[in-house]
């Protein structure tokens, strides 16, 4: 995994509460078996006009112009601003991959599902709570500013607006490690064998036919 | 000792070591695998030369991908079929079992898990797939995880996890007549809405639920999801002992003494505390349809489409307004004027036995409607159809112009090619009614089995308790 470090980057709003997985990404792209290059048809539906399938030439594609991500302003946008719930549905990491792979970096809202938020750290890819008067402040300045940047910083635990505000934001101890390294949680949790062979021995004996 | 939790109690047999922060190591009991989570989790595990630490958890079934018109007759479309052939050669390369298509015990992983006796009480169950928390209806530890995570616990039988928050959700009082687990299940979806359960772990509790038969624990459980609770979850009883008993990987003999002393424990105890308490009157719950794009927009059969204008918030307001466009419907219709093109009946919602009865009843001697264009039968496994079809429901279902097909998710997520067409209305017996979960521009409407085949027949929705 790659390492999150301190960054700026221009914010993308996303201005509708539920957004899910589906949406993310649509299911006939889950039918992939490699983990990467889902970011051309990340928000395939709303993102295109014409009915996206694996394999098509997404660049010949007819575009939305109405929808968000496809306007001039935002491209290249590392920052999604989201609201409630962002994430909710499926367990598909596909969601994240195709989120991260687009270019996105950090994504910001009031809450998020937990599957999916979950999935955000094991690829990089930043989830920041932030209180609800926040995001929509943050929508209004957004909306106000072309090229609107914030700047990210995981270390520090906020976010820091051009206008000089600091939203701090909460992050597990253990996952904040592992992004700030790019460490793999595999890796870590094999330096603790031992404890899981003595778990594994003493479950056995108390419950057997779980091992049968 | 403190009153503990029914996940308290799983949780803490589980756990493996704590770091300061509260991150835990859980042990992972059963891990139940599909086509479409884990090809990369297999791919990560063999590019960093590791092996499954324990094969024996672990338990494969291509449902996703796999056609419902015959089974024989393999996977038309070739990116499917690479996806289902990677699965079997993964599970050969490792040694891991597998259910393959054409197998009767084939079917949607949580209807097979249960089915197979491969869940059990106390266990604690993932799999790369948010319907996980189907399983917790035998008082375990389910839910689902992403491919990173799959891949984690092939390597090490742990998940890498933080405690959840617990809440209660308190049904009491007798169903009402063809009101049914699903009904539940979106009332209090609709109640709490579906961020409402974030952060828990879901326990449903009360006379209504001890009431419930498995495969209806099951439904609810399955649906906890869609209020956000990754875990739903239902104390052991008889109930839940009577539905193992005999089932292939479930412990014989000796063991299933042991087993059960052990199952009996596998409740909250009294006085234990939760974080939240939702409490709901069954009395009080009608038949349910879902008219937005997410299952908390939802009414009883008897109401009308919600008006925006009377929404409780601006945001809310915006997602209604968006919602009645998506779907193609007026703000303060009735319910039962929504006329369908197609029906759904199946997926790991309801896709069992009691499923496939409940629709049956009500197609008994009826046609479906003519503006009807599909309505399509889905048993949840092999097994589930044989015996569907040793009770003679295909013959019913057949009778009637349903068309009976083999197991698989099918057009709940409409990764094959059942799925709806643009601007198609379905009334489905799934789990998610999201803008093009059913096919592109499709449009769903989550219901119970009974009321998808009572639509079926009237070609729009209609009361069920007044059709039996």
């Amino acid at each position: 995994m790659k390492k999150f470090t301190e960054f700026s980057g221009v914010v993308a709003p996303l201005d509708r509460a539920n957004v899910d997985t589906d949406a993310i990404i649509p299911k006939q792209f889950l039918k992939s078996i490699k983990r990467s290059g889902f970011g051309p048809n990340a928000f395939d539906e709303w993102r295109y006009l014409d009915h996206g399938e694996p394999g098509m030439d997404n660049s010949k594609r007819q575009i939305n112009p109405d929808f968000v991500l496809n306007q001039p302003r935002y491209q290249g946008a590392q920052i999604l601003l989201a609201r409630e719930n962002f994430g909710c549905g499926s367990s598909r990491e596909h969601a994240p991959w195709a989120l991260e792979d687009y270019g996105f970096r950090v994504i910001i809202a009031p809450s998020f599902a937990d599957i999916f938020f979950n999935n955000c750290f094991k690829n990089g890819l930043l989830p920041v709570k932030l209180d609800a008067v926040q995001v929509d402040a943050l929508f209004k300045a957004v909306a106000a500013e072309v090229g609107y940047k914030l700047k990210v910083d995981l270390a520090q635990q906020h976010i820091v607006a051009p206008d000089g505000t600091v939203y701090p934001f909460e992050v597990d101890a253990h996952r904040k490690h592992c992004l700030l390294n790019g460490l793999d949680d595999i890796g870590l949790t094999l330096q603790h064998v031992d404890d899981i062979k003595a778990f594994e021995t003493k479950h056995r004996a108390a419950q057997p036919w779980l091992f049968a | 000792m403190n009153a503990q939790t029914l996940y308290d109690k799983l949780w803490n047999s589980h756990l493996v070591r704590t770091e300061p922060d509260g991150t835990a190591l859980i042990y992972i009991d059963r891990h139940l695998v599909h086509e479409v989570t884990s090809p990369q989790a297999f791919e990560g595990l063999k590019l960093a030369q590791r092996k499954p630490w324990r094969t024996g958890s672990m338990l494969a079934v291509p449902d996703h991908n796999v056609p419902t018109t015959k089974h024989s007759g393999g996977i038309a479309d070739p990116i499917a079929r690479l996806q289902v052939e990677t699965l079997d050669a993964n599970c050969a390369e490792f040694g891991i079992t597998e259910f393959k298509m054409g197998d009767i015990r084939q079917g949607v992983v949580h209807v097979m898990g249960p089915e197979q006796g491969a869940t059990l009480p106390g266990m604690t169950v993932v799999c790369g797939d948010s319907h996980t928390s189907t399983h917790g209806a035998f008082a375990a530890l389910a839910h689902g995880i992403g491919t990173s995570e799959v891949e984690h616990v092939m390597a090490t039988q742990c998940l890498v996890a933080k405690k959840s928050k617990t809440m209660r959700v308190q049904v009491d009082g007798l169903l009402g007549k063809s009101v049914t687990a699903k009904d539940i299940a979106l009332a209090v979806i609709g109640q709490i809405g579906t961020a409402g359960g974030t952060g828990y772990a879901i326990e449903f509790a009360g006379s209504t639920i001890r009431a419930l038969s498995m495969e209806g624990r099951m439904t609810l459980c399955n649906m906890a999801i869609e209020a956000g609770a990754r875990a739903g979850m239902v104390a052991a009883d008889e109930t839940t002992f009577a539905y193992f008993k005999g089932r292939p990987f479930a412990p014989q003999g000796a063991q299933w003494d042991q087993a059960v002393a052990y199952w009996r424990t596998l409740h909250s105890d009294a006085g234990a505390k939760f974080d939240a308490t939702v409490v709901l009157d069954a009395v009080q719950i009608k038949p349910q349809v879902t008219w937005g794009t997410s299952p908390e927009m939802v009414v009883s059969v008897d109401g009308r489409v919600p008006d925006p204008a009377n929404a409780p918030d601006a945001v809310k307001r915006g997602d209604w307004e968006r919602a009645l466009i998506y779907m193609g419907l007026k703000a303060n219709m009735p319910i039962t004027e929504i006329k369908i093109d197609k029906v759904f009946i199946g997926s790991c919602t309801n896709g069992r036995i009691e499923d496939m009865r409940a629709a049956a009843a009500v197609a008994q001697g009826k046609k479906v409607a003519a503006n009807v264009k599909l309505a399509m039968v889905v048993p949840g496994s092999g097994l589930v159809k044989a015996q569907a079809e040793q009770e003679g429901l295909d013959k019913i279902f057949v009778a009637a112009g349903f068309e009976w097909r083999d197991p698989g998710c099918s057009m709940c997520l409409a990764m094959n090619d059942d799925r709806l067409a643009p601007g198609e209305r379905c009334a489905a017996t799934s789990n998610r009614n999201f803008e093009g979960r059913q096919g592109q521009g499709g449009r769903t409407h989550l219901v119970s089995p009974a009321m998808a085949a009572a639509a079926a027949i009237a070609g729009h929705f209609v009361d069920v308790r007044e059709l039996v």
